[in-house]
């Protein structure tokens, strides 16, 4: 029983370029997935494609499945938005690199958040507050009362990142994809988000896709990776395996320039620098 | 978020201009000084206690059908404007969703009919309907779509650029539910600014169409026709072309102004916090 499926995943642009080329991976529930690789290496529009999302002047072919348990595994591509507004946000859901972006300037928190409570379990209300509250106070936030009646530009960017993952765990999905969640947030903000995400993964046993290009930041959360490069998959298996013995070039380099930090992060430690 | 702009000197110099006009339009439905058809002073009559503003050539007091002009300018000011935002925001949210040669199709007839004269067209609507006020109403307002559809157009392709879009259809949100809940807020202060703006050009194009014998036939008494009517006695009486003039700017000074003004408190990032 698989969450997710994908199988020979090919995504072409108008002009027939390649953006991802055949790539196959399966997410089990409850496990979690690292994708890595540079941009342009074409991990977002894996994930995009996953939720049906994809720009319309590209074009996806293959097999994705998605889907578990009383989800009946369902066909992504080629289905109708109808069907997929059924799976969206409550088999799998995304959250973005960019909070600023991803949540509408001109909503308040709180409204935003009670779009997926209210359609996904019929809250209204007294009810429906009480949900927006215990949501954001599930993600850890301060204040939760305060959160929700302030718009996205009147609170911090740590913040925001946490009410746009509140957004996508509303419905309870059983994927969460988190593309690059932490790239555009400062280093003590994105550990807190990170332990955050570990925490609420497990509590809830939910599977992960984690999309980054910081080797050192997905082995921090998941236990297996995919490396991308130019679309398709160069390598995968265990972080440790990875790690220990990387076999394509890109993955030594990879692996060769996180040691590179540590070692790095390890001398200034030393000397006193850091 | 340095400095409260809740009122601007823009918008309330324009209400002002423009608040004079309607309350002259608003106190005409009810009561005129003459009836506009009685014939109760001398020809050319000068401004006197009894009548205002002199009388006209065929003696008819003046100020009474300067107060219909304007109940006239108002009335084409709103109808045109709700023609044109009605047909102009549908037609630019097709526009806007369409992809590729629809999308081009749209636009090069927005742009067509931009460039179509509104007087040619108010000549072929006269045509076919007969010279009416709701003929010029008509013209003003297709007219006028053209420029709205293309400007929803521009701004529902930038909202829908965003990642909060994509962020709201990966938690399952339909497309017509995006359209109320993000799209439209996102782009309205934009759009009524263009109205505000639009709602003074139909008043100089009524004047014009009606100038030209296109507008509202007799006895009423639109500013256009005022003006043609004093054209040729221009010289010894110049009242009679001056008030209707000076009106006419008014109200599309005072438009722009409000227009300005309506930018300025609409932006949210000078929105007042709570």
């Amino acid at each position: 029983m698989k969450v997710l499926e994908v199988k020979d995943l090919t995504v072409q642009s108008g002009d027939g370029s390649k953006v991802v080329s055949s790539v196959s991976f399966s997410v089990e529930p409850g496990e979690r997935l690292g994708l890595i690789g540079e941009s342009g290496s074409g991990k977002s529009m894996t994930a995009l494609a996953v939720m049906g999302l994809l720009p319309a002047e590209l074009k996806a072919s293959g097999g994705l499945l998605l889907g578990t348990g009383k989800d009946a595994p369902r066909q992504i591509i080629g289905a109708a938005e109808k069907d997929l507004n059924e799976i969206r946000g409550r088999v799998a859901s995304i959250v973005f690199q960019e909070p600023l972006t991803a949540l509408d300037p001109l909503m308040k928190i709180g409204r935003q958040l009670s779009e997926p409570l209210r359609r996904w379990k019929g809250l209204k209300g007294e009810g429906l507050q009480k949900a927006i509250i215990s949501a954001l106070a599930e993600v850890s936030i301060n204040k939760p009362e305060r959160i929700a009646a302030s718009y996205p530009y009147e609170i911090s960017g740590g913040e925001r990142q946490r009410a746009a993952i509140a957004m996508a765990l509303a419905c309870e999905p059983s994927l969460l994809i988190a593309d690059e969640p932490t790239t555009a947030l400062d280093v003590t903000v994105q550990a807190e988000i990170l332990a955050l995400l570990d925490t609420v993964v497990s509590k809830r046993g939910m599977s992960l896709l984690f999309i980054s290009h910081d080797l050192a930041v997905v082995s921090r959360i998941t236990d297996h990776v995919l490396v991308m490069k130019d679309g398709s998959v160069v390598e995968s298996g265990s972080l440790t395996d990875i790690l220990r013995s990387p076999q394509h070039p890109y993955t030594r380099d990879l692996v060769a320039s996180a040691k590179e930090l540590d070692n790095a992060l390890a001398i200034a430690k030393n000397s006193g620098g850091i | 978020m340095t400095r409260k702009r809740r009122h601007s000197l823009p918008l309330i110099v324009g209400g002002t201009l423009v608040g004079f006009i309607a309350l002259m339009a608003l106190i005409s439905i009810f009561w005129t000084p003459y009836s506009i058809q009685d014939m109760t002073g001398g020809r050319l009559g000068p401004l006197s206690s009894h009548h205002w503003l002199g009388t006209d050539k065929l003696g008819r007091d003046l100020l009474s059908r300067v107060m219909i002009g304007a109940r006239i300018a108002i009335a084409v000011g709103f109808g045109s404007v709700l023609i044109g935002a009605i047909l102009g925001v549908i037609l630019g949210l097709v526009a806007g969703f369409a992809q590729r040669w629809v999308d081009e199709s749209f636009s090069a007839m927005f742009d067509i009919l931009i460039a179509f004269p509104t007087l040619l067209l108010a000549m072929l609507i006269v045509a076919a309907r007969g010279a009416s006020l709701t003929s010029a109403i008509i013209a003003i307002g297709i007219g006028m779509s053209a420029i709205v559809a293309r400007l929803t157009r521009l701004l529902v392709k930038r909202v829908l650029a965003k990642d909060f879009i994509t962020a709201s259809r990966a938690s399952g949100t339909s497309w017509a539910r995006i359209i109320f809940i993000h799209i439209l807020p996102n782009i309205w202060t934009t759009l009524i600014v263009t109205f505000a703006l639009q709602f003074g050009f139909a008043g100089l194009t009524e004047a014009s169409l009606s100038y030209l014998g296109l507008g509202a036939p007799p006895p009423n008494a639109s500013w256009g026709s005022l003006l043609q009517e004093a054209q040729a006695t221009v010289l010894t009486s110049p009242v009679a072309a001056i008030a209707p003039g000076v009106l006419l700017v008014c109200l599309v000074i005072g438009m722009n102004l409000v227009a300005d003004g309506l930018r300025d408190v609409a932006d949210p990032t000078l929105r007042r916090s709570r």
